[in-house]
């Protein structure tokens, strides 16, 4: 789950930033050949990042490739390289129908060399897809995980962007919600104001408060803060180990039902306990 | 006494008695905006002397104007302790027949204190004259801060030799070097460019890898268990270092800490620190920028240091002596953690060592801040081009891709281990640079000796080639 | 792109860490030439031009003349510039 917390987009067709993509500290990297990338180069940057991923695989981070759109003509070459590049994940923008997720795995399965172990991720930016998270969301096979675009979304509600979010509170929520009950993990839209470090942690803060795996970012200076966000608090630590403590002590006992400062200690209350431990790894 | 105020520069040269062979020191505190060392031996070669032996603190590109007078026979020797631009490379192809002296900004005043280095005449880049020849760097249209590099000079050359674009009707206040020690003044129109010599601001870098090893750096300090209350503390001038102290400054504030000082080369984000009472003082041997000229004019606990007092080795004690932590920059960085920031890696001149090898070798904690690859080239080398900084003073090398310690500080890895900093050991870190550079081949060098470095303590360390 | 009868492409870019890459058809339709530019040249200059030479027979490709300005690329970039500026290539030689 770790693998979503910072996830970090940066342009396939930038060989420096591709070879800086394990030192940045992002728990995954998005190579981008779709909106960092000019129509004339989207051959090159495809090129560059099968190569960056078989030649030059950056180490201990999820690699996640986001081709483009089915809308456009280059798409099903997108797939072909992220599929001989290995990526963990392709990411599949303007995703508005569970038909679309199908389009892109039929196409993965397709492809030569065979795409096993590839994931899918969703992003979600348009108001009809947003309508139809649900069933995205239920959509099975590949799909690993959810990821809000926020500035395609907005631009097409005529919604004003600020750095509080309220406008997309109701797109979090819904999004949220529907990667929940599947099972799949909801990541945050990528924070805009790039030089707002104050706005970006309160908005980090925020994502982390309602429960998202994590949150994609737009530049490299986000890592880290957004990284602290999702970091639990010492005294989180601290309770849910006390919480692990009695759990297991309950258990070598033989004991059913334990409280700990009185308060009884159940599943959903372990879970979130495991939850926060491994977030502080 | 003599006639303090002269007309001009020939008039002064001569009567400081300027002759054939002599030694000229200069200092770097307008740094690439100095006029006066390229005026002054416009006039030595108006007055047609030869083999002049210039020794000047640093030299930069403005100084490319040295190279007419050298192959005109006018300067026979260079004596610094960093030189970049095309004088550099001219020394780099050749240009000198005598190799050039590359020392420490601790080695340049024990080599004049020892007599080693004679100084026949020293010259002052004065930035403010009063009318009995009291000088000060922080007043005048070219305001540098402090002088402390010229210090030592002064102390020990036959003839001091003032040249200042400003005098003050009203007797200095604030008086760096006293009429006492000035034998001339010369007053000219300018002498220096003000955009060259301070920055307005100095921004920090905004470059990800480059704050991502500053980041690193900050841990280690902070794992090293010596940041604590009177912390003293010296960072470069680099990228990496100097974005180092936003992260020191974080630390500091969420710790609760007041440093000690801090030293070196100083810049608003020291400044800030020492306002915020973060630290206690600053010692400046040299201002980078204009917050700091007029934080050092303003703030008492903001002390203009000598070169002596600042790195001299053979002085009772040294400021260096006393840091706690130094974040130092890197060309090359070899396997027995030896420094190179003398030569790129095709062998050319590119600076030296500065306060480099002092700090190093007086900090408890010496860090090396360098990106492990730089344009397909590993940081880490087998051996270094040139040695400036040997690798017994070096402690750490902090890198985007891992932290190396050196063997001989088990106590260091240790307190990084406890602190759960991966370590790994130098060579892995080159292999792992090696892994996604491919092996590059050594450059090819001429056999011709155009430099010699020496170490602050007076030995020589390594040689430099011609390219 | 064809420039008057002459099939010419070109790849990469001249930022730090990428490498400039130029085919043109060799005037005499025989033969080709490689000229290498780097700032890397003396540590890595062999090695660039084996890479390009070797990317060149994997492309079947002959008869062209390279022109590289090399900005420090790593070896899979400068594969992979190789790699889009002869598939560029051959689009324009059609």
């Amino acid at each position: 789950m770790k693998a979503f917390r910072t996830m970090l987009f940066m342009p396939g067709n930038n060989p420096g930033m591709l070879a800086s993509a394990d030192s940045l500290g992002a728990d995954s990297v998005i190579l981008d050949i779709e909106d960092a990338v000019a129509k004339s180069e989207k051959d090159a940057a495809r090129i560059l990042v099968r190569h960056s991923l078989t030649d030059l695989r950056p180490q201990g981070v999820m690699c996640v490739v986001r081709i483009n759109g089915l809308e456009t003509p280059f798409w099903r070459d997108d797939v072909a390289a992220a599929v001989a590049g290995r990526a963990d994940v392709v990411l599949l923008p303007k995703c508005e129908r569970p038909d679309d997720l199908r389009e892109i795995s039929a196409c993965i399965d397709a492809a030569s060399g065979g795409g096993d172990g590839i994931r899918l991720m969703a992003l979600v930016e348009s108001s009809r897809g947003i309508e139809n998270v649900s069933a995205i969301a239920a959509s099975g096979g590949r799909l690993a995980g959810m990821l809000l675009g926020a500035e395609d979304l907005t631009a097409e509600m005529g919604a004003r962007r600020t750095p509080e979010g309220a406008e997309i509170a109701y797109a979090r929520g819904r999004m949220l919600m529907a990667c929940k009950a599947c099972g799949i993990a909801a990541v945050d839209t990528p924070f805009p104001f790039v030089t707002d470090m104050e706005g970006l942690a309160k908005d980090a803060a925020c994502a982390a408060q309602f429960g998202f795996s994590g949150k994609a970012l737009i530049s490299p200076h986000h890592v880290h803060a957004v990284k602290e966000a999702f970091m639990p608090t010492e005294a989180q630590i601290a309770w849910a180990a006390r919480v692990m403590d009695t759990a297991k002590a309950a258990e070598r006992d033989g004991k059913g039902a334990v409280s700990l400062d009185g308060m009884m200690i159940d599943l959903p209350i372990i879970k979130r306990a495991e939850r926060i431990l491994q977030m502080a790894e | 006494m003599t006639q303090k105020f002269l007309p001009d520069l020939v008039s002064a040269l001569r009567e400081a008695g300027l002759r054939d062979g002599m030694t000229l020191s200069f200092h770097h505190h307008l740094r690439n905006g100095d006029f006066v060392a390229n005026m002054v031996l416009e006039a030595a070669a108006k007055i047609g002397v030869k083999g002049l032996t210039i020794a000047m603190s640093s030299l930069f590109p403005i100084h490319k104007a040295m190279i007419p007078h050298i192959e005109s026979g006018l300067i026979a020797a260079l004596d610094t302790d960093y030189m970049s631009g095309p004088l550099a490379q001219a020394v780099s192809r050749g240009i000198l027949e005598k190799p050039v002296v590359f020392r420490s900004h601790g080695g340049r005043p024990r080599a004049i204190g020892e007599g080693s280095l004679k100084i026949d005449i020293a010259i002052v880049a004065a930035p403010c004259v009063d009318r009995y020849g009291n000088i000060n760097g922080t007043q005048g249209p070219s305001a540098c801060g402090s002088l402390g590099y010229i210090l030592p000079d002064v102390d020990h050359a036959q003839k001091v030799l003032a040249v200042t674009d400003f005098v003050s009707e009203a007797a200095l206040t604030r008086v760096s070097i006293p009429h006492n020690r000035v034998d001339h003044v010369v007053v000219v129109d300018r002498i220096g460019d003000p955009a060259g010599i301070v920055s307005g601001s100095i921004s920090l870098t905004r470059d990800p890898l480059a704050l991502a090893i500053a980041r690193n750096a900050q841990a280690v300090i902070r794992a090293s268990g010596l940041l604590r209350n009177g912390f003293n503390y010296q960072t470069g001038a680099g990228g990496a270092s100097l974005a180092a102290s936003l992260f020191l400054r974080e630390d500091m504030r969420r710790l609760g800490l007041k440093g000690g000082f801090l030293l070196g080369g100083i810049t608003k984000y020291m400044v800030e620190m020492l306002e915020e009472g973060l630290f206690e003082n600053i010692f400046d041997v040299q201002c980078f920028d204009l917050s700091s000229v007029h934080s050092m004019r303003d703030n008492p606990r903001h002390q203009e240091i000598s070169a002596d007092t600042y790195a001299n080795p053979k002085q009772k004690s040294c400021c260096v002596d006393f840091l706690d932590a130094v974040l130092l920059g890197a060309s090359e960085v070899d396997t027995g953690f030896n420094v190179n920031v003398l030569t790129d890696s095709n062998g050319m001149i590119i600076g030296g060592s500065g306060g480099h090898n002092d700090a190093a070798a007086g900090a408890k904690l010496t860090i090396i801040v360098a990106p492990l690859i730089r344009a397909r080239l590993p940081i880490v080398v087998e051996r270094c081009t040139t040695i400036t900084t040997p690798g017994r003073t070096v402690d750490a090398l902090v890198t985007e891709r891992g932290v190396a310690v050196n063997p001989r500080r088990a106590d260091l890895i240790d307190r990084l281990k406890e602190a759960k900093i991966p370590v790994c050991s130098i060579e892995e870190l080159r292999e792992t640079a090696l892994r996604i550079t491919g092996v590059p081949k050594a450059p090819a060098r001429t056999g011709k000796v155009v430099g010699v470095v020496e170490y602050r303590d007076g030995t020589i360390v390594d040689k430099v080639y011609g390219v | 792109m064809t420039v008057g009868q002459i099939a010419s492409a070109q790849a990469g870019t001249l930022e730090s860490n990428d490498i400039f890459i130029r085919m043109t058809a060799a005037p005499d339709g025989k033969g080709g030439s490689i000229a290498v530019e780097s700032i890397v040249m003396q540590q890595f200059g062999d090695d660039i031009l084996q890479t390009i030479k070797d990317c060149l027979a994997a492309a079947g490709l002959d008869g062209v003349d390279i022109h590289a300005n090399d900005r420090g690329a790593l070896k899979c970039t400068i594969v992979a510039r190789m790699e889009a500026v002869a598939a560029r290539y051959k689009e324009a030689r059609r």
